[in-house]
């Protein structure tokens, strides 16, 4: 079931006192049901903290977040992890080292008493894409692109709606992300995801998303839609420059 | 291409404890000109820039030649290397977060440079690194000159590496991945610096990257490599026109801006591509 997403003021400050700094000043934009919304800008532009927030890793902020309607705040926890997963940028850091690929993909279905579990695990991992028998591989049995396969299928197992995509790709080689893409591409046709991406390659947007926001300081500047991108009909100075930047970049312009 | 600056024959690279060789035998010249070398991580490209250098400790590193102007690099002592490593031929790492020393002021870091190779007292080395940095275009190149590392971004830190680098004057330098760290705004500033200033002096540039459009823009030649191997050479220009099936794979698989939105091509890996020389 596709699921509409809609952030409303979503501000956030780290530290306190005289140290607090406003990371996010109130960050707003709505996805609708299926689409794949990109977030873009420079790093430390708050990106990767709008999705933490939306996914409650940090909870402290304010504002709603939505879903279909229903804030994440409302959600019991076991409810929240079978609407949202995340997906996160390095797949060196992120699996555990010392756990078998069956034991990432089983623990989330024994937390939320799914039976099956054999079954949905080779669902799983034939949905990513690897063989059966990768199941009871460890990390450093497996190359970039493949553990990057196995974070999505670990965000696959519990059948979200929602997938929160931290920079999917930006530690795999082009040939490797090329895989991811297509994988995420045909997950979405077939499933119908709605998507909310983090990336600083405007041509992965171009190719992935319907529409993106650009962020800078923690604001929304501007959201555009995917075909505003070659012919940068961006009006924000900000959103502007990273735009022509990025087609100089590629030698389009 | 008037002088041969470097000269690699048949370079053979394998690690300590390793099975196989992680360099298998890769030849070519390098005159003043910018030379890329792409290709996925494991390729093997980092580890050439670093023969080069002679920095893989615990290495078996042989080639039938490994010539570097007028010396032969396999055969110069720890000793001998220390005057070329830096100051003939020197190494711009990917990220400046890793690379430069957190406790020490960025400016003393450059200078350092300086004091080392030429007989100079420590007020010029340091009015020689503040001029370096105002030419990789640092405002207010004196107040950055006494800032530690962690109070400069990213993309000032990467000019400061550049900086450091050049200020020795070496007729080759080799840059790792210069601006993969880095956001797609400032790279571009950062690699138009680098571009303007190895074009100024006439220096070699070998440019170690993954990333095709970063040749594509700012190389006269560029070898493709394959599991230790070059699989292609080809000029900057013509790399649409590739011959090799991993190099159109390469290019293939990239996304681009105003592109079609059909799957992505895959890389069909053969096994033939593993034994095939350019």
């Amino acid at each position: 079931m596709s699921v509409s997403v809609e952030v409303r003021d979503l501000s956030i400050t780290f530290g306190e006192g005289a140290t607090a700094v406003k990371v996010l000043p109130g960050v707003s934009f709505s996805v609708q049901p299926g689409e794949c919304f990109g977030l873009v800008g420079e790093s430390g532009s708050g990106k990767s903290t709008v999705l933490r927030c939306m996914s409650m890793l940090t909870d402290f902020w304010k504002g709603d977040v939505l879903i279909n309607g229903r804030s994440v705040r409302d959600m019991p926890l076991i409810e929240r992890c079978r609407t949202l997963q995340m997906v996160f940028q390095d797949p060196y850091g992120s699996l555990h080292p010392r756990q078998s690929v069956r034991t990432v993909l089983n623990e989330p279905l024994v937390i939320h008493k799914l039976g099956d579990r054999e079954e949905r695990m080779r669902r799983a991992i034939t949905d990513v894409g690897l063989p059966v028998s990768f199941l009871d591989r460890f990390p450093h049995q497996l190359s970039g692109g493949q553990r990057q396969r196995v974070a999505i299928a670990r965000a696959l197992i519990l059948e979200p709606s929602l997938l929160l995509l931290d920079e999917p790709t930006s530690a795999l080689d082009v040939s490797v992300q090329a895989e991811i893409l297509n994988l995420l591409q045909r997950l979405r046709e077939e499933r119908g995801f709605t998507y909310i991406m983090v990336t600083h390659d405007l041509a992965v947007v171009d190719h992935m998303c319907d529409r993106f926001a650009v962020m800078l300081r923690g604001e929304v500047t501007e959201i555009l839609p995917r075909d505003a991108i070659d012919k940068n009909r961006a009006t924000h100075p900000y959103a502007r420059q990273l735009i022509a930047a990025s087609l100089e970049y590629e030698g389009a312009a | 291409m008037e002088k041969t600056i470097l000269d690699v024959r048949n370079l053979r690279i394998r690690y300590g404890g390793a099975s196989t060789d992680a360099v298998r035998g890769v030849s070519f010249t390098l005159g003043r000109e910018r030379l890329g070398i792409v290709g996925e991580s494991g390729s093997g490209k980092s580890t050439i820039g670093r023969a080069l250098l002679r920095l893989l400790p615990g290495a078996t590193i042989t080639a039938d030649s490994l010539r570097f102007e007028d010396v032969d690099l396999l055969a110069l002592s720890e000793k001998e290397m220390l005057k070329v490593r830096g100051r003939r031929m020197s190494m711009i790492l990917q990220d400046p977060k890793f690379s430069l020393n957190p406790i020490r002021r960025v400016g003393d870091q450059v200078a350092e440079t300086y004091l080392r190779h030429f007989k100079c007292s420590r007020g010029e080395a340091r009015e020689k690194a503040i001029a370096m940095l105002e030419a990789v275009k640092i405002r207010d190149a004196e107040r950055v000159y006494a800032q530690y590392p962690h109070e400069i971004s990213g993309g000032m830190g990467q000019r400061v590496m550049i900086a450091m680098m050049l200020l020795a004057d070496p007729d080759l330098v080799i840059a790792d991945e210069p601006t993969s760290a880095l956001d797609v705004t400032v790279r571009l500033q950062v690699l138009n610096i680098l571009d303007g200033l190895v074009r100024d002096r006439g220096i070699g540039l070998i440019m170690i990257s993954h990333d095709l459009n970063l040749v594509r823009n700012f190389c006269d030649r560029v070898l493709i490599m394959y599991a230790g191997r070059v699989v292609e050479t080809l000029q900057a220009s013509e790399l649409d026109s590739a011959q090799h099936p991993y190099t159109q794979g390469l290019l293939a698989a990239q996304p681009r801006i105003g592109g079609s939105r059909a799957p992505l091509a895959v890389l069909d890996r053969k096994p033939e591509w593993l034994e095939e020389k350019a």
